[in-house]
């Protein structure tokens, strides 16, 4: 049997088989999913055992006498009712932080102003529009950058992205950085994160976009800051020296 | 009229005369006999069910061999692009599987078949209320029928944006293949079913409520009734909302309304005129609707579980009364927690917290009713027959279903599973591990009494065994899956190197997927042999207690051959001091024996 499974192992590769390498500094997701399966499972076991354990007890072709004759019992259904309700309840609450520091507490500046985007990542069919906002820091000036799918992030910063969709709705999924965020045409939304680990890694769609919805692949970089500003130096330089315009670019 | 005869068998007059073409007609084409109109939805229902099943092979096989020839279909289909599946004709067969399953499939099995057959039975009834309502509502199904199956040959061959048809795909004929004419085709047959399920709900509503027999009080109805009637609640109150939703794209579509488009859509390089609306309206309303139907296609099947699990354990059900309060919050709760499947969508956070604290308690109500079921079969002399068999494999599925939720429910976690497969194996678990698998056991189990015959056992453990083994293998492993990420509705997901590593483990899963679907072979052979020549049954082959076993297999129009007059609750099996190990619901109590009363 070992040998039988051991081998079987071999035959099929298993690396690959659970959470993609996390490369931000947030833990939360993850915990709460292990916190989840660990209570789930206990559950899961506990309810499968104890139901092959009546099925093999009661039998009835070798359980003899009368049936155990009852319509159920008060003091039962307040026990079952009130341990799983504390436990969901704790379980609400418990992720509620994470919850509010993923969604709602956007990185701040130190004078108290939300942290502004390092880029605009727009959702368009089948191709992420990635718009940086060049020497002023500000989106929609003449000094803008624009690449099609490449996104270049600085390690160990919080980063703030805004992103939104042109034609339909698409959905902004980072897999190694547990972000994903559906972006709806007509409305502007913020993400943001905190890479720890350089690397490349891929940008996802997630959500049904039309039938190159597969094949709407980006790629985010994570590199050092001097990397990134010598990176987004020559993105500007390049576009500077190619022939298209800024209208062209759109 | 029928009359009795010595030895208790109904006569009818009409068997005697002539049974000429007309009558033909009006006896099982267009009848007003609520059996007949269960069995025609029982028929068309399983037609579709293997047409659905066969769409989600179509899907498994380019997840595991993606772009490659599609075997034997490949070449007649689409020989054109040389036998592979188009990434278009991928996204149509996601959306319409998913749209024959649910729409198709389960809601109409459960309410339209069951509840047409059970309900009048069950409450000591001869037929609906409405009997020419309960007609048309199996009629309206064929123009849905025609819509959803002509969708498959207008340009652009079938819907393709997915079943929940979120705008602006849907809605703008520029932004995918199939958003056009097969779109619009695809809304018509909503509407369809949208009105069957609304003629149904009010007959079971009006049926349950004013045709009960003499003594059936509403805390003597079987779990199957109020699973029913729940169900019909439900269907009342949230179907109206898709109804108007679905018109509502429908103008968006056809007559340049802009209820779900923003102002300045540039589709496919050309501007969009509408505007002024919001994608997310369309989402909440479609949620609104489909959250509740989630459960529209669960309740009735508890229902029929309790029913199964008792008759088999010989035993009371544990905790009737808990048990429908079970239904009724996890119906009440199930109209507040639409919100749980946009939490990634856009929709304020704050919103988030408070769906995602009504989600965790919608698990209670499913917990007392799984813990009541081990209580059902604690202590009792358990036959393991095929439906009996079924109706475990629901208990223990329904359990994985439900407790996958908890994760789903946990906003910070959906953010990371949401749109994987995880979703996908979720929502498996609940309706084929789950629902299917009490539709499986229902139709084993009321099929004597449908046909007068009894089918196989054998062949039907085989079906069991083989169904609920590869039901695992196939949908199991779609957990593992969501946990790598793995984001479904992609024609090619290995597009991306993240997921590359998990090509074998979905080829694993298509070949179990494939023998799944061949295994039911065994189901039909079973099911169509035992019509005609499966051994007679009797009344009551299982020695049950409901009204309907009580009444000729198969029952005559009218059905019953006597006045049913109810004494006792439905579950009175084992009571000590009875003469029998069953009483049933129209056995007067007896001398010596305890609990009669039948309401605990
Ligand atoms: C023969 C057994 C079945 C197989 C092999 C199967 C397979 C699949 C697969 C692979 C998907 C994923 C499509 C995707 O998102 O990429 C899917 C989706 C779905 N299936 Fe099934 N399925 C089966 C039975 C059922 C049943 C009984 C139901 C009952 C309602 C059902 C309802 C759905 C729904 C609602 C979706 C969601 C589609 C979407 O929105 O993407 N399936 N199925
Ligand atoms: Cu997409
Ligand atoms: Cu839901």
């Amino acid at each position: 049997m070992a040998i039988f499974i051991w081998s079987a192992m071999g035959w099929y590769p298993l690396e690959g088989h659970w959470f993609p390498e996390r490369v931000v500094a947030n833990s939360s997701i993850d915990h709460l999913f292990y916190v989840i399966l660990a209570l789930t499972g206990i559950v899961f076991v506990g309810t499968g055992l104890l139901m092959f354990w009546f099925l093999w007890k009661y039998d009835g072709k070798h359980h003899e006498g009368p049936v155990f004759y009852s319509h159920g019992s008060h003091y039962l259904e307040v026990l079952w009712s009130v341990i799983p309700a504390i436990l969901l309840l704790f379980l609400a609450i418990y992720q509620m932080d994470a919850w509010a520091g993923a969604r709602m507490r956007r990185p701040m500046l130190e004078n108290g102003q939300p942290k502004p985007p390092i880029a605009r990542v727009t959702g368009r069919q089948f191709e992420w529009k990635i718009q940086y906002p060049g020497a002023d820091q500000k989106l929609d000036t003449a000094d803008d950058i624009y690449l099609v799918n490449e996104l270049h992030v600085p390690r160990d910063e919080e980063i703030v992205l805004e992103i939104t969709a042109e034609d339909v709705l698409h959905s902004f999924f980072l897999p190694n950085f547990r972000e994903k965020q559906d972006v709806v045409p007509g409305m502007k939304q913020y993400v943001w994160f905190k890479p720890v680990k350089d690397g490349k890694f891929d940008i996802v769609c997630a959500e049904l976009c039309g039938w190159g919805h597969y094949k709407m692949k980006g790629q985010i970089t994570v590199e050092s800051r001097s990397d990134y500003d010598a990176w987004l130096k020559k993105a500007y330089d390049d576009q500077e020296l190619s022939e298209f315009t800024l209208a062209e670019a759109e | 009229m029928s009359s009795i005869t010595a030895d208790g068998q109904a006569t009818h007059s009409h068997s005697s005369h002539e049974f000429g073409l007309g009558e033909f007609i009006s006896t099982y084409v267009f009848s007003r006999d609520h059996k007949v109109i269960g069995i025609q939805f029982l028929f068309s229902t399983l037609l579709w069910f293997l047409i659905g099943g066969l769409l989600a092979l179509g899907i498994r096989w380019q997840l595991a061999w993606p772009w490659s020839d599609m075997p034997v279909i490949g070449p007649m289909l689409f020989s054109a692009e040389g036998g592979q599946i188009s990434p278009e004709f991928y996204t149509m067969l996601f959306t319409m599987h998913a749209t024959v399953m649910t729409f198709l499939v389960i809601i109409p099995i459960l309410a339209g078949a069951f509840g047409n057959y059970l309900i009048p039975l069950m409450i000591g009834a001869d037929d609906m209320a409405f009997p020419t309502l309960n007609m048309l509502s199996y009629w309206i199904m064929w123009p849905a029928f025609f819509f959803f199956g002509a969708s498959f040959f207008v340009a652009g061959n079938g819907a393709s944006s997915g079943w929940t048809s979120y705008p602006p795909l849907s809605t703008m004929t520029e932004s995918a293949p199939g958003s056009g004419p097969a779109q619009t085709m695809w809304l018509l047959g909503l509407t369809c079913v949208g009105i069957s399920s609304m003629m149904g709900s009010v007959n079971y509503m009006t049926t349950i409520i004013q045709m009960r027999a003499p003594g059936m009080t509403m805390m003597r109805l079987p779990m199957t009734i109020w699973g029913m009637f729940i169900t019909a609640l439900l269907q009342a109150f949230a179907l109206p909302v898709l109804t108007a939703a679905g018109f509502m794209q429908l103008m968006d579509r056809t007559v340049g309304t802009g209820f779900f488009a923003p102002e300045g859509l540039v589709v496919n390089n050309s501007a969009m005129a509408a505007g002024g609306g919001q994608p997310l309206l369309w989402q909440h309303l479609f949620w609104f609707y489909s959250h509740p139907a989630v459960y529209i296609m669960i309740l009735p099947a508890m229902g029929m579980v309790s029913e199964i699990l008792c008759c088999f354990a010989r035993k009371p059900l544990f905790g009737y009364k808990p048990m429908i309060y079970a239904i009724c919050g996890i119906a009440g709760l199930g109209f507040i927690v639409w919100g749980h499947h946009m939490f990634v969508s856009g929709m304020n956070p704050g919103l988030g917290m408070t769906f995602m604290v009504a989600t965790m308690m919608i698990a209670l109500p499913s917990a007392v009713k799984t813990f009541n079921w081990l209580g059902t079969i604690y202590g009792g002399k358990i036959q393991f027959t095929t439906p009996m068999l079924f109706a475990l494999a629901f208990v223990s599925m329904f359990v994985l279903g439900g407790l996958s939720g908890i994760f789903m429910a946990a906003t910070p976690v959906d953010v990371f599973i949401h749109d994987t497969y995880f979703i996908v194996a979720h929502f498996h678990y609940v309706l084929f591990g789950g629902t299917a698998m009490a539709v499986f056991g229902a139709i084993y189990f009321w099929f004597p009494k449908m046909f007068g015959r009894m089918m196989n056992e054998p062949l039907g453990k085989l079906h069991f065994l083989l169904t609920f083994i590869f039901l695992n293998g196939t949908f199991f492993t779609m957990h593992i899956l969501g946990a790598a990420g793995f984001p479904r509705r992609l024609a090619d997901p290995y597009h991306y190197e993240t997921f590359r590593p998990l090509l074998p483990m979905n080829q694993f899963m298509t070949i179990c997927a494939i023998l799944m679907v061949a295994s039911q072979i065994f189901f039909i052979l079973n099911f169509f042999y035992s019509i005609f020549f499966g051994p007679k049954a009797g009344r009551n082959p299982w020695r049950a207690n409901g009204l309907e076993w009580q009444a000729p297999s198969p029952p005559g129009h009218g059905n019953f051959d006597f006045q049913p007059i109810v004494y006792r609750g439905p579950y009175e099996y084992g009571t000590p001091g009875a003469s029998d190990d069953f009483c049933p619901q129209t056995q007067p109590p007896q001398e010596g024996e305890a609990g009669t009363t039948g309401a605990h």
